[in-house]
């Protein structure tokens, strides 16, 4: 509106009002003049420029500025693949920009969330809500028992208020009526919550009322719970274990660093030496396939038996969106493959090796890829870089590929190397690749033997009498399919994840309370003259209060109609001057 | 003919309804304006021997407190425009179909209609409008009519042109309670801030003809106004509180979203929070209105920057459906759209 005066100004004293930063409009008295930049200040001592950093820092303004970083430095997270969530599209960035990668490594681009410019936007800011939080703390535990203030002297200068005169009953003075409205208004006015507190005077009686102290007491268990939420966070961290596992259907999985677990991050005061050594044995891996040409995947179940040391075991079962618990851990399902069992004989038509191998998906119809070595053939050692199609098919270009995601005509295909596998120097190496630098192909695209194919329970022979290759029938040993199937699972475990939410809940709540609960204060004033009564509501919002024109015409309406409806004449009520 | 068919029949009629309350809200805006033009050119000829154009500031408040009586007068005390109240008819009516389309399409897809980019489409704008109806029981915000048509038409024939996809199994991720609480209570939210932006941008340009027209008090020209309907509209004041309002509840709204959705972040992938693109951008708007809030609350903020923030807020909200969810990489990738 155009040059309104601002209601705050009227009437209202400073003694209670919520105490907000230096700059914040709510504000009441003109506490915060002496910061809008008044000019002749004495010079600062160190602590004098202290404290003025500090309540730069704990003002509104440094708040929204803060904010407003925040939300825009968050952005490039969202830009430039993050090594937290995708350390692959980081490679991958890598490769394709060679040239920026150095300069956004150094500005810390690919790990933004615990990169040094955003900590210092939300540490500011924290340390900003908590130096404007504190005191705000203590002067509202103090406001909580204070007494609503003095009615002003003229309520007519407040923008909602509403004037009635009504006239003295028979035999009956005006003070006395005047002190009998207000207690009228005063039992009306504690019946809706209000806090009141009479300030009667010469005759002319009133009652100073204010509800909504619940509005500020939001405000800050709102912005005490984001701190709640912020530690919650920080701490937990070091106490959080997440770690992943792959099982073939049959096998099993011990809760415990060195058996179980292909890779383990464990946080700082995490003790890895006590975990509960429970074990999970996948029974059973589901998954159903829409018919083509859509072949989506979907209601992935891992039918698995779990157990705990000396007690009974338990089936359960892993979905996505559905995680097991385990001895405080989340056990979550993450994925799932194909692993076909394969026997490898060596010349002499000994097993030199014979196991289920996962192989990684590569495509939504699960064209898989997977590799084997085995360092003890009593030759050479010998490496396997191998295909799986569950539905083969062939493409135009002859090659081979997998038409839908289920078991209809598998198909194994291998690449065979001979030579140093690279696996006795100690490096780790991945399992799921094959370093054939230093190894010879013996049979594939670029050797005089075509590369291997097979389907489940066929054997073929390698070449030069070197052995045989067989891809196992898995009914024969009685399972369900021919080609077994694993699971990955992760298991997290964050004890903080809890208070997280606890926290976040109670923001909520206080942020609810924060913006709805009104906070008015409310008079009503009843002067007597002659043969008269004059009465006077009037309201002041405090704070963002949409309804307190109605609340006050309410008000006013209420209290006429008890008025008249219990004329004051009635025996019994003493007339209650002050 | 199947649901779907019919859903995607439905969805364009009220398309085309819209279209038509659009133009009904517009000529009431034209009207209007009409209306002002006339008051001020009466006034002025009466004034030319007087020798003064501008409008005193009596006038000024007096036209200000008529607005304002205006925007929280009951329907039936109402300002009988009758283009607006055709709008208004226009407006339910397509919302009818609009519903009728939604549902259809959640019948033939035996699910929430709220799964992939385009049933959000469906259903956010349908949220927008069923806000925009109720709260015109409560405050006369008619004027809005023509922005909201306009925006619910780009946005529902966008969709159902670039978005429009058939219905197929939801993925296992999405097989969720979460999907019908977290995605519903998002678009609930987005509705909200899209009556708070464009309440804030009646603002900006109320609070820009204001200024000419304080400017302009106690001299001689009558101060030139583009849209001259704006004088029949609430102060920028009055329309900042009232975008502050909404704002607020999509707040809150949107609280329960970023809490909700990390509730199922921690279901569907074993934690509650990782930066994921979406997540990042669920939280950069959850900011962008905690800042606004606060620039309500801090001196020099109020006002035309504050209605700027809410303005990026909603700006935000969109990028947010639209860009990210087609085009950025993460796990969130329920689109539906081919990559
Ligand atoms: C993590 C940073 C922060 C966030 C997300 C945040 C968010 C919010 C939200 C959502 C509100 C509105 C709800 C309410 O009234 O309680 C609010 C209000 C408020 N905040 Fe913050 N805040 C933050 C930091 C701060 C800081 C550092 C200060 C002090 C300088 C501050 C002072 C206030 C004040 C005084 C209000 C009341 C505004 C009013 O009366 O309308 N906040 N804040």
């Amino acid at each position: 509106m155009v040059s309104r005066p601002s209601s705050d100004r009227s009437g209202a004293t400073a003694v209670d009002g919520p105490l907000r930063p230096s700059d914040h409009l709510d504000k009441t008295g003109e506490r915060g003049a002496a910061d809008d930049g008044s000019p002749a200040q004495p010079v600062l001592g160190v602590v004098g420029w202290l404290r003025w950093g500090w309540r730069q820092l704990t003002s509104m303004r440094t708040a929204l500025v803060l904010l407003l970083l925040l939300a825009i430095a968050a952005i490039p997270g969202s830009l430039v693949p993050q090594r937290s969530a995708d350390p692959n599209g980081v490679t991958q960035w890598r490769a394709t920009n060679p040239d920026l990668y150095p300069t956004f490594e150094t500005l810390q681009l690919f790990d933004v969330y615990s990169s040094v410019w955003f900590s210092a936007i939300y540490i500011l800011l924290f340390i900003s809500l908590i130096g404007c939080v504190l005191p705000r703390t203590k002067h509202h535990w103090k406001a909580l028992r204070a007494r609503p203030p003095r009615t002003p002297a003229r309520l007519s200068r407040l923008d909602d208020h509403v004037e009635s005169r009504v006239a003295v009953p028979e035999g009956e003075d005006a003070a006395g009526h005047a002190a009998h409205a207000v207690d009228l208004a005063e039992a009306q006015l504690r019946s809706a919550r209000y806090r009141v507190e009479r300030y009667d005077r010469n005759g002319v009686a009133s009652v100073s009322a204010e509800r909504g102290y619940l509005r500020e007491t939001g405000n800050l268990i709102f912005h005490g719970a984001l701190v709640g939420v912020l530690l919650s966070v920080g701490i937990g961290g070091g106490f959080t274990y997440t770690g992943q596992t792959v099982i073939t259907e049959g096998d099993g999985f011990v809760n415990s660093l060195g058996l179980g677990y292909t890779s383990f991050n464990p946080g700082r005061f995490v003790d890895t030496e006590a975990l509960t050594p429970y074990s999970i044995t996948l029974d059973r891996f589901d998954v159903t396939y829409a018919p083509p040409p859509s072949g989506q995947a979907g209601d992935f179940a891992a039918h698995v038996t779990t157990r705990f040391p000396g007690q009974k075991a338990e089936d359960q079962v892993i979905e996505v969106n559905h995680p097991i618990t385990m001895a405080g851990d989340r056990v979550y399902l993450m994925g799932n493959g194909y692993a076909p069992t394969i026997t490898v004989r060596n010349g002499a038509g000994d097993v030199v090796f014979s196991e289920s191998v996962p192989f990684l998906p590569q495509s939504p119809t699960m064209t898989s890829s997977g590799v084997v070595k085995i360092p003890d053939t009593g030759g050479e050692q010998l490496g396997l870089v191998g295909f799986f199609y569950p539905t083969v098919a062939t493409l135009q270009s002859g090659a081979l590929t997998s038409a839908y995601g289920d078991l209809v005509d598998p198909r194994l295909t291998f690449f065979v190397y001979e030579g140093d596998l690279g696996i006795d120097n100690g490096d780790a190496r991945s399992v799921y690749a094959l370093d054939t630098d230093g190894m010879t192909e013996i049979a594939g695209r670029n050797a005089d033997t075509p590369s291997l194919e097979l389907s489940p329970g066929q054997t073929v022979q390698l070449p030069g009498g070197r052995g045989s290759v067989t891809f196992e029938d898995e009914t024969k040993n009685g399972a369900p399919e021919s080609v077994k199937r694993y699971v990955s699972l992760s298991i997290h475990n964050d004890s903080s994840a809890p208070w997280v939410l606890a926290f976040a809940i109670l923001a909520m709540v206080g942020l609810f309370t924060a913006l709805f609960v009104p906070r008015r204060r409310m008079w009503v004033k009843a002067t007597p003259g002659g043969d008269a009564v004059t009465l006077e509501y009037a309201g002041l919002a405090r704070g963002e209060d949409p309804a307190i024109a109605i609340a006050v015409a309410d008000l006013a309406q209420r209290h006429g109609r008890a008025l008249d409806d219990e004329p004051a004449s009635a025996p019994g009520v003493p007339a209650n001057v002050n | 003919m199947s649901f779907d068919d019919i859903s995607v029949l439905l969805l364009w009629t009220a398309i085309a309804i819209y279209t038509l309350g659009f133009l009904a809200f517009t000529v009431d805006l034209a009207r209007r304006s009409e209306l002002a033009i006339k008051a001020q050119d009466a006034k002025a000829r009466t004034l030319v021997a007087a020798g003064g154009g501008g409008q005193t500031i009596d006038e000024i408040h007096a036209e200000e407190a008529a607005a304002k009586v205006a925007l929280e007068a009951a329907p039936s005390k109402r300002g009988r425009y009758l283009f607006a109240r055709l709008g208004v008819v226009l407006t339910t009516i397509g919302f009818l179909f609009h519903v009728g389309a939604d549902v259809t399409r959640g019948i033939a897809a035996g699910r929430v209609p709220w799964s992939n980019n385009y049933e959000f489409a469906l259903t956010g704008t349908m949220l927008v409008v069923m806000v925009f109806l109720t709260v015109l029981v409560k405050y006369d915000l008619r004027f809005l009519g023509a922005f909201i048509n306009g925006l619910i038409v780009i946005l529902l024939g966008g969709a159902a042109l670039a978005y429009y996809v058939e219905v197929v199994p939801l993925s296992d991720p999405l097989k969720s309670v979460w999907l019908v609480i977290h995605v519903f209570v998002a678009s609930l939210a987005s509705a909200f801030f899209a009556l708070a932006f464009a309440l804030s941008i009646v603002q900006l340009l109320q609070s820009r003809r204001e200024r000419i027209a304080l400017a302009a008090v106690g001299s001689d020209a009558a101060p030139r106004t583009r849209l001259p309907f704006l004088r029949t509209l609430p102060s920028a004041e009055v329309l900042e509180s009232l975008a502050y309002r909404f704002a607020i509840i999509g707040f809150v709204l949107w609280t329960f979203t970023l809490i909700a959705g990390a509730i199922w972040a921690n279901d569907a992938w074993g934690r509650y929070w990782g930066f994921d693109t979406k997540e990042v951008w669920t939280f950069v708007i959850w900011v962008v209105y905690a800042g606004y809030i606060h620039a309500r609350a801090t001196r020099g903020w109020r006002g035309t920057r504050s209605a700027w923030l809410s303005i990026v807020g909603f700006t935000a909200v969109l990028f947010n459906f639209t860009i990210v969810n087609q085009f950025f990489q993460g796990l969130h990738s329920y689109s539906g759209l081919p990559s």
